[in-house]
């Protein structure tokens, strides 16, 4: 076998299709491209929302329209023309199905192909899966089993109809309408999304997912979570994304809020696989998030993440320590090829006392990408005895890539503890001789070394996550990971 | 703030009548003036200067030019000298210079100031090569250069080990005026040449005085350079030092920077690496305490190969003290083998001491190990415990660990009475009287 080396790989990373770009063709009902105050009302009108939630929506609208465009990422990209997008897309005859049967057989190709189809999970591992398909919630399992438990799992809409009174309370408290310009946009676009309650000291007894997918071209995607942990109770969400090649880019704009009351744990885990572009660094979805999650006492919520798509991402999932002792985790995978750019982190706000934060944020780059951590600890004055552990390591394949690390430390209290770390390098020559003397071959070796480098945030997913973001990982950096 | 702005550009016209219009430098000035009034003083609103505010320290009624002057003696300034090693000496009393308290030397190399270099056409050539090469052309640096007339000159040629350290104060007498100081450094090290640099800022009145300092050094091939700053000035005293090191291929610049004094100190230090097989190390002490706020901002730029860098800082705050470390390694493509290291160690003893360190790495290169560090934390209880059980007070024993703490960036100095000194300093503001001497 000739010698597998790292220029083979990243040749093959360069040539490597983005597996799962294909286009379901569903009939759907769009509203006309544009933004203005008679779309976002027509929204709220389509979606039978109460005149509160139109009237929240304007609100955002208005101070949105007073907002400009962050510039500070360390990310390049042609601005989306907010204007040429479609702030509504919804499969045409909305169908409220009980049982896979019933669900458009089409759909059900979709899920094939990304391998993680409904009746599959179902059967696999007891998720229930909030299928979101543009925007629009058509499929809901497992509902009657977590109505036993009193937990509400259902589309923000539904929630907006049925539950006025908790989604009035939380909603746009951990992320205010004016947190920013992608959150207000959302604020007054959103579509749809997912809304979880757990009562008081109800551990949740399955993994809560939700699927989301851009599929209709030219349509924005601005999804809405909120996530709430009543006292003592215990929660596991996941998040998958994949997105279908389109030539244009596509804006995805989402908001999650997480709000673990006291005595709380929220775990939440993300595999986001938008469409990258191809590698010419055409095409791609554009990636702005907005996640935060507040802790109360004794709380806990923690993030995975793991990006290998879209070209430009800008995503900070952060946690807000409120309450004393409440802890916050960050684990992260970024993994950009071609000519993405990922400018990802956390934010870790230490308020209350014993308050505890770990950040392990590993970044990959190969081709012509550009990966940033960008952190944030800060340590209020109050937050006695609060403690931080950060690393961030990066990994370069390739000369023509970047890794960049900002990390933002602020501390107003003595007796805060903080540690931070951050290195860079390259797969060692010796790393993969060592491996070769011992009978693996490089091809094995990389992949041995890549996933040991990632290793420590891979173990934090959840099991029945697990296989799909090594899939994920595989599609990015095919050929290295075995 | 814009008050002084006003003012600044307004007398720009008077003072720069005064100069020889005809002169290379002019052009310059003329040209930073324009920069100046487009960009104006730094504010918050800069990623940079996020962290410290100019607000306050630009507020008072500074005087450009000092109007009185007093002559100083000896003994005087005796204390703020290391006067116990024999050494070269560029004294400066209100931006002028002091003949009578220096030493400089045109034999065999130029150990003069930049006023005589500048009305000279025999420096023109080094003038021409160095004067404002490498200074940044932002605001404050600009606004230097534009008022640049005096400083310390120095250019050693090639092949030449200077035998004595040099050491550069102000000082500054003003009895009741704030006054606003600029002034401007060139130091030229040729091939093979080794020299040692102190540098120093020294306030002998209590009114405001800001020193806005510009230093460009050029460490050319094999050159050696070890650069020491001492700042420990007076309470209302306030800095910006503005400092850009050139380096060429296996050239070794080294630089400590000893804060403890002052109200505001702002370090922009700025690493250009422009070679290959470059060493850069810098390093430093911060100790300070009420109503201090410093500030580095350094950037070590690697363009080649092969090269290292090695930063360590330290610091220990107190009452309401604010301590800002912001690092910056950039590492371009072509800079393979690349050897950065960053280490930040920050000490809290006060509930009302705040510090913002924001380490950062922009690396375009793949083969190369960098890495940053950087920690917040208390003196170990333990260890604490076990001097106290040994006898020794509470505050002796914090600090010994405090100067422990500190002691890593010392041993790399290479003067033994600078070493002395600094540990003085410390003893001193830590509010002990035992002596540190290993």
């Amino acid at each position: 076998m000739s010698k597998y080396t790292e220029d083979d790989l990243k040749k093959e990373l360069e040539t490597k299709e983005y597996e799962y770009g294909f286009y379901t063709d569903i009939e759907s009902d769009t509203l006309p491209v544009g933004l203005n105050e008679e779309i976002i009302v027509a929204i709220s009108k389509k979606k039978e929302e109460p005149e509160w939630m139109t009237d929240w929506r304007l609100d955002a609208f208005k101070k949105w329209n007073e907002m400009k465009e962050p510039e500070w990422a360390n990310v390049n990209y042609e601005k989306p023309d907010l204007q040429k997008i479609s702030y509504y897309s919804a499969p045409s005859n909305k169908p409220k199905y009980n049982s896979l049967d019933e669900v458009d057989p089409e759909l059900l190709e979709t899920f094939k192909k990304l391998g993680i189809s409904v009746d599959e999970q179902k059967k696999l591992a007891g998720v229930a899966v909030d299928v979101v398909i543009d925007s629009v919630s058509v499929a809901t399992s497992f509902k009657d089993t977590l109505k036993e438990k009193g937990i509400i799992f259902c589309s923000m809409n539904e929630a907006i109809k049925e539950h006025p009174e908790l989604v009035k309370k939380y909603i746009g408290t951990v992320i205010p309408k004016t947190d920013n310009y992608y959150a207000a946009l959302n604020s007054a676009v959103f579509s749809d999304g997912s809304f979880c309650y757990i009562p008081k000291g109800v551990k949740c007894p399955m993994e809560l997912s939700t699927y989301f997918r851009i599929n209709e071209a030219g349509t924005g995607q601005f999804e809405r979570t909120l996530v709430v942990a009543d006292k003592g109770s215990y929660v596991s969400y996941l998040e998958g994304c994949s997105a279908p090649s389109r030539d244009e880019n596509q804006l995805h704009a989402t908001v999650v809020e997480l709000i673990a009351l006291d005595d709380a744990e929220i775990k939440y885990s993300t595999v986001q696989n938008w469409y990258p572009g191809d590698n010419e660094g055409k095409g791609g979805v554009f990636n702005f998030v907005t996640k935060r999650g507040v802790c109360g006492n004794n709380a806990k919520i923690s993030w995975t993440q793991v990006e290998t798509g879209s070209a430009v991402t800008w995503k900070y999932p952060s946690c807000v320590l409120k309450g004393k002792n409440s802890i916050g985790e960050f684990y992260s995978i970024a993994v950009t090829n071609n000519f993405q750019q990922a400018d990802t982190g956390t934010k870790m706000i230490h308020i209350g006392e014993n308050t505890k934060s770990t950040i392990i944020s590993k970044g990959i780059s190969a081709g012509k990408s550009q990966n940033s951590y960008r952190g944030l600890v800060k340590i209020n004055p109050k937050a006695k005895n609060s403690r931080n552990f950060s690393q961030c390591d990066s990994l370069l394949i390739g000369n023509a890539c970047g890794a960049h690390t900002f990390p933002y430390i602020e501390t107003k209290n003595k007796s805060a503890k903080i540690e931070h770390e951050a290195t860079t390098s390259k797969i060692g020559e010796d790393q993969i001789f060592y491996c070769n003397q011992r009978g693996i071959d490089t091809e094995k070796a990389i992949a041995l070394i890549v996933n040991g480098f990632s290793k420590e945030v891979l173990n934090k997913l959840p099991m029945e996550f697990a296989v799909e973001a090594q899939k994920l990982l595989e599609i990015s950096l095919e050929g290295s990971v075995g | 703030m814009s008050q002084l702005k006003e003012k600044l550009l307004s007398s720009f016209i008077a003072f720069e009548e005064q100069k020889n219009v005809d002169s290379y430098v002019h052009g310059i000035r003329t040209r930073a003036i324009k920069k100046f009034e487009e960009e104006g003083f730094p504010t918050k609103r800069l990623e940079n200067w996020k962290y410290t505010s100019l607000k306050k320290t630009l507020n008072y009624d500074y005087k450009l030019f000092p109007t009185t002057t007093e002559a100083l003696e000896f003994k005087d300034i005796k204390d703020y000298l290391i006067d116990d090693i024999e050494s070269y000496k560029i004294i400066f009393v209100d931006g002028k210079y002091c003949s009578h308290l220096s030493e400089t030397t045109h034999d065999g190399m130029d150990i003069c100031i930049l006023s005589s270099s500048l009305s000279q056409s025999k420096y023109d050539l080094v003038i021409e090569n160095y004067f404002d090469k490498i200074a940044k052309k932002d605001g404050i640096t600009s606004l230097n250069t534009a008022f640049s007339s005096e400083g310390s000159y120095i250019h050693i040629p090639k092949n030449v080990q200077v035998d004595k350290p040099i050491q550069i104060v102000y000082f500054s007498t003003g009895k009741n005026e704030s006054v606003l100081y600029q002034p401007r450094n060139l130091i030229v090290v040729d091939e093979n040449s080794h020299v040692e640099i102190i540098e120093r800022h020294q306030s002998l009145s209590s009114n405001s005085i800001l020193v806005n300092s510009v230093s460009e050094i050029y460490c050319n091939q094999r050159s050696i350079v070890q650069h020491y700053k001492i700042q420990d000035d007076n309470r209302n005293a306030s800095l910006i030092d503005n400092t850009f090191i050139s380096q060429q291929r296996n050239s070794d610049y080294t630089l400590h920077t000893f804060s403890f004094g002052g109200e505001l100190t702002r370090n922009n230090l700025s690493i250009f690496q422009n070679g290959e097989r470059i060493e850069s190390t810098i390093k430093g002490i911060t100790i300070i305490g009420e109503n201090q706020h410093v500030d580095h901002n350094t950037l070590i730029h690697h363009k080649e190969p092969n090269c290292n860098s090695y930063q360590d800082y330290k610091g220990i705050f107190g009452e309401n003290s604010v301590g800002v470390f912001n690092g910056q390694v950039l590492v371009e493509k072509e800079a393979q083998k690349t050897n950065a290291f960053q280490a930040n160690n920050n000490i809290l003893i006060s509930d009302k001491a705040t510090i913002n360190t924001k380490p950062q790495l922009e690396i375009f290169a793949d083969d190369v190990k960098c890495s940053h560090g950087c920690t917040v934390g208390q003196l170990d209880k333990n260890a604490l415990f076990y001097l106290r059980s040994r006898g020794i007070p509470e505050k002796e024993a914090s600090a010994l660990l405090m100067f422990g703490f500190a002691n890593k960036v010392l041993s790399s100095v290479s003067i033994p009475e600078v070493k002395t000194r600094v540990n003085n300093i410390i003893a001193k503001k830590l509010g002990v009287k035992i002596g540190f001497d290993i």
